[in-house]
C-alpha cells in the first residue's frame, strides 16, 4: 500500500444467487485492486446476503469502486463505511506447539486476550479469538514464539453503530457525498 | 391441463414480438437450432449476418440509428465468442442491444462440451448484465428484464444465454408474471435545490462558459433542452464524437467537435473558458488531453446520468445526476440571460487563423483528398444522409468535413474504437431507417475487417451505399508512425484488391475514383442507383488528420496543420 492508500471497508446487500460474488469481485481485479478480505453470509431477510469487503485503495478509487458497485443489477446497496462509526470483528483460530512447559502459558495467554481454547493436543492447542483485526494480530504476535503450526482467519464483519437503518435501498441524498470527493489521480 | 404451454423456444419469440421487436441480426448453430426453427412461425424478420460479430454490429447500428433495442442472435462457443467485439463496442458507446446465445445443454455445462464455452463470464465486464438461463419458465422474465436494463438510465448491452434444454423444454408462459421485479437499476436523479442553485450561480456569473455536448444527449432525446439552454445561456456548445448530431452544426453557437482532432479554436476556447457545463459525457482521454492542464481556470458542472462518471477523470465543482430531458428544464429555469458577446468574438476570431477548414476554395493539384471526399459527400447529400463511419482517419474527416444538424446521423465507434464497425452498423442503421439515404465511410483496412457483410446487404436487398477512403496505409497508424516513430511505418502498408472487381462480384455497382472532377459525378451516379452501391476513393497515401493533439499532451498544445493542403494545391 503507498501512502495515499488505506484500508477502506464495504458493506453490500446483494441478491443471493449465482454469479454475484464474481461480478463483485472483478470490479476490483479489473482496476487491479487488492481485496484484504471478503466475507458473505445470510442476513435478516431471506435471499439477500451481506458481504463485508476490505480492500487497501485510495480515497478516489474507494468512491470509484462504491460508484460502479451499484451498477451491478444483483446489488442493493452499497456503503462505504470507512467513516462511519462501527463495530468490526473477525474470528481466528491459531494451532501453536505446546507441550507440558509451555501449555499453561498458553492457556494463560489466551484467557488474558479473552480467547478460547477450543481443542487441545498432547503436542498442540487450537486458540479461538474474535475481535477487531488489531486484537488478532496482537494475539499472533505474542503466540509466533510458541510457534504457531496452523492459521485460520475469517475476514472482518462489520456493523454501523446505533440505530441507524442500513443503507438498503438507492435512496436520495447519497450525492453529498460526491461533493467531498477528492480531486483524481491524473492518468 | 395448461391453457398456454409454449416451449422454451416459442417463448424467446413471443417475448421478442410482445417486446416489439421487428428484426434480429443472427447466425444460426447447433445450440440455438430449437430457436431457429421456432422462429418460422413468428413475424420477426431475421436477418443472416455472415459472422456473429457483424451481428452485435448490425443490432447496435439498428438502437442507434433508432434509439430502440437491438438484438442479436447467435450459437454457443465460436457464435458467442465472434460477438464480444460487438458488445464490447456497444458498452463503451453506451448502445442497447440485447444478444442471446444458445448454450449447450444444462447437464453438460462444465464439461467441456462441443462448442462449449463459459460466455456469461467472457462478457461479464463488457455487458451490463447478462444472464445464463437453464429452465425454459426463466426465458421470458430474463429477456423482459434484459430489455429493461438495456435500455434504462445509461443504456448499454445485456447477454441472455440460453442453454439447448431450456429452449426445447415447455411452460406456461405468461406474460404478465414475467414483468421485470428488479427495479433499483433504474436510477432516478440525484440532485438537491442547493446543487441546482449553485449551477445557476456559476452559469450566471460566468464569462466564458462553454458547454460540452455528449452523447447521452442523443440518447436522452434532450437535444431541444440543449438547444434552448445554450440559447438561453448565450453558450457556445462543443462537441464530443458520438455528440455529434446534438446541437445543429450551423447553429451560431455550435463550435464543432473537441478534443484530439478537435479544430483548435474549440480547444482554445476550452483551455480559456471559466465555466464548462459538461452534458452526458465523460471527459475521455480523447478529449481532454493532459488532465493536470485541462480547463485550468474553469469550474465544471457535470450533468450526468451516471454517478460512476462524476469526478472520474476530472474533478467537478457542481455535479448534478439524473436524465438531462428531466434536468434541464430545470436548469433552464434559473439562468439569466447574459450578454457575453465579447466571449463568442474572441472564439470567432480565433477561428479565423484556422480558415484552412474552408477546402472547397482551394485549388485542384492533381491530388484527391479524403476530406474533399466527405466534404462533397455532405454537399451533395445535403448533410441529410445517415453516415456511418468505421474507426481511423477517414471517422476523424467525417467529424471535421460532414456537417451534421440532426441526431442519430452519424454513427460510429467512439469509445472502444472497433474497426470493421461501419459496413454491420450501416445495415443495422438502414433497417431501423429504411426511408433513409446510409452512406458508409471506411478506410481500406476497417473495410476488409467485416466486408463479407457486402453478401448481408445483397441477401437482404437493402440499398446502402459504401464510400472506401483508400489511402494503401492503415493511414492513422501511419500518421502516428510519421509523428512518433520517426517514419518507420512498420506494418501499416497495405495490400488490398480491386475494391470495384469485389463489389462487382457481389452483384454491387462499383466505381473508382482517383481525382477530384470524378468525385461529383460518381456520387452522382452512386446515388441515383436503386440499389447498393460502392465507391473505391482512391486517396492521397500520406495525409494526415490535422489539428492533432498528441496522447496525453496539453489540449491547447496541438500540432496545427502545416498546411501541406495548401501548399501543394498552390504548387499547381
Amino acid at each position: 500500500m503507498s501512502e495515499q492508500q488505506k484500508l477502506h471497508s464495504f458493506v453490500l446487500y446483494v441478491e443471493n444467487q449465482p454469479g454475484v460474488l464474481n461480478r463483485v469481485a472483478s470490479l476490483f481485479r479489473r482496476r487491479a485492486y487488492n481485496i484484504e478480505s471478503l466475507t458473505v453470509g445470510h442476513t435478516e431477510r431471506p435471499g439477500i446476503s451481506r458481504m463485508t469487503i476490505v480492500a487497501g485503495i485510495s480515497e478516489g478509487a474507494a468512491h470509484r469502486v462504491e460508484a460502479n458497485l451499484y451498477k451491478l443489477a444483483p446489488v442493493l446497496s452499497v456503503e462505504d463505511v470507512t467513516h462511519v462509526p462501527i463495530i468490526a470483528r473477525s474470528l481466528a483460530f491459531i494451532k501453536v506447539a505446546a507441550n507440558d512447559e509451555s501449555r499453561y502459558r498458553l492457556m494463560e495467554i489466551a484467557r488474558v486476550f479473552r480467547a478460547r481454547v477450543v481443542d487441545l493436543a498432547n503436542e498442540s492447542l487450537v486458540i479461538e479469538i474474535t475481535g477487531t483485526e488489531d486484537k488478532v494480530h496482537a494475539l499472533v504476535g505474542v503466540l509466533r514464539p510458541f510457534g504457531i503450526l496452523e492459521m485460520a482467519r475469517t475476514g472482518q464483519v462489520v456493523m454501523s453503530r446505533g440505530t441507524k437503518p442500513p443503507a438498503n435501498g438507492h435512496s436520495a441524498g447519497r450525492n453529498d457525498l460526491l461533493l467531498e470527493e477528492e480531486a483524481p489521480q491524473s492518468v | 391441463m395448461p391453457k398456454n404451454k409454449k416451449t422454451g423456444a416459442e417463448i424467446i419469440w413471443e417475448c421478442l414480438e410482445r417486446l416489439g421487436v421487428e428484426y434480429v441480426f443472427g447466425y444460426p448453430g447447433g445450440a440455438i437450432l430449437p430457436a431457429y426453427d421456432a422462429m418460422t412461425r413468428y413475424k420477426v424478420h431475421h436477418v443472416l449476418v455472415r459472422h456473429e460479430q457483424g451481428a452485435t454490429h448490425m443490432a447496435d447500428g439498428y438502437a442507434r440509428a433508432s434509439g430502440r433495442v437491438g438484438v442479436a442472435l447467435a450459437t454457443s462457443g465460436p457464435g458467442a465468442t465472434n460477438m464480444v467485439t460487438g458488445i464490447a463496442t456497444a458498452m463503451m458507446d453506451s448502445s442497447p442491444i440485447v444478444c442471446i446465445t444458445g448454450q449447450v445443454g444444462s447437464k453438460l455445462i462444465g464439461s467441456d462440451a462441443f462448442q462449449e464455452t463459459d460466455i456469461t463470464g467472457i462478457t461479464l465486464p463488457i455487458t451490463k448484465h447478462n444472464y445464463l438461463v437453464t429452465r425454459a419458465q426463466d426465458i421470458a422474465p430474463s429477456l423482459r428484464e434484459a430489455f429493461q436494463i438495456a435500455s434504462s438510465s445509461r443504456p448499454g448491452p445485456v447477454l441472455v444465454d440460453i442453454t439447448k434444454d431450456a429452449q426445447n423444454g415447455s411452460c406456461e408462459f405468461d406474460w404478465e408474471a414475467a414483468a421485470p421485479q428488479r427495479q433499483h437499476f433504474v436510477r432516478g436523479s440525484f440532485y438537491n435545490k442547493t446543487q441546482l442553485a449553485e449551477a445557476w450561480e456559476l452559469i450566471n456569473q460566468a464569462k466564458r462558459p462553454v458547454i460540452l455536448a455528449g452523447h447521452g444527449i442523443i440518447l436522452s432525446g434532450s437535444e431541444p433542452e440543449v438547444l434552448a439552454f445554450a440559447e438561453a445561456a448565450c453558450a457556445p456548445v462543443a462537441l464530443t464524437l458520438l455528440g455529434i448530431g446534438a446541437f445543429p452544426a450551423s447553429h451560431p453557437l455550435c463550435l464543432g467537435m473537441m478534443g484530439m482532432h478537435g479544430e483548435a479554436w474549440v480547444n482554445k476556447a476550452i483551455q480559456e473558458s471559466d465555466l464548462l457545463i459538461a452534458l452526458g459525457m465523460r471527459f475521455d482521454d480523447r478529449v481532454t488531453g493532459n488532465l493536470k492542464t485541462y480547463a485550468p481556470t474553469a469550474k465544471k458542472i457535470h450533468i450526468e446520468i451516471d454517478r460512476a462518471e462524476i469526478n472520474k477523470n476530472v474533478h467537478v465543482d457542481v455535479p448534478l445526476i439524473g436524465d438531462l430531458r428531466e434536468l434541464l428544464p430545470q436548469l433552464i429555469s434559473g439562468v439569466k440571460r447574459v450578454d457575453r458577446s465579447d466571449w463568442l468574438s474572441a472564439i470567432d476570431d480565433s477561428k479565423q487563423e484556422s480558415a484552412v477548414r474552408d477546402i472547397q476554395s482551394l485549388p485542384d493539384d492533381g491530388h484527391l483528398y479524403a476530406a474533399h471526399v466527405i466534404n462533397e459527400l455532405w454537399r451533395e447529400t445535403n448533410g441529410e444522409a445517415i453516415i456511418v463511419t468505421d474507426v481511423g482517419q477517414h471517422q476523424m474527416w467525417e467529424a471535421q468535413y460532414f456537417r451534421h444538424e440532426k441526431p442519430r446521423t452519424l454513427i460510429t465507434s467512439g469509445g472502444l474504437g472497433t474497426m470493421g464497425f461501419a459496413l454491420p452498423a450501416a445495415i443495422g442503421a438502414k433497417f431501423a431507417n429504411p426511408k433513409a439515404e446510409v452512406w458508409v465511410i471506411a478506410g481500406d483496412g476497417g473495410f476488409q475487417m467485416t466486408m463479407a457483410e457486402l453478401a448481408t446487404i445483397v441477401q437482404e436487398k437493402i440499398e446502402i451505399k459504401v464510400a472506401i477512403v483508400n489511402n494503401g496505409y492503415l493511414g492513422m497508424v501511419r500518421q502516428w508512425q510519421e509523428f512518433f516513430y520517426d517514419g518507420r511505418y512498420s506494418s501499416t502498408p497495405l495490400w488490398s484488391p480491386n475494391f470495384q472487381k469485389l463489389a462487382e462480384a457481389f452483384g454491387i455497382l462499383a466505381f473508382t475514383v482517383n481525382t477530384r472532377p470524378g468525385v461529383i459525378p460518381t456520387l452522382r451516379a452512386a446515388r441515383q442507383h436503386r440499389g447498393p452501391a460502392l465507391i473505391d476513393f482512391q486517396v492521397e497515401q500520406e495525409d494526415s488528420v490535422f489539428p492533432m493533439v498528441p496522447a496525453g499532451a496539453d489540449l491547447h498544445a496541438m500540432i496545427r496543420r502545416p498546411s501541406p493542403l495548401i501548399e501543394r494545391a498552390t504548387d499547381v
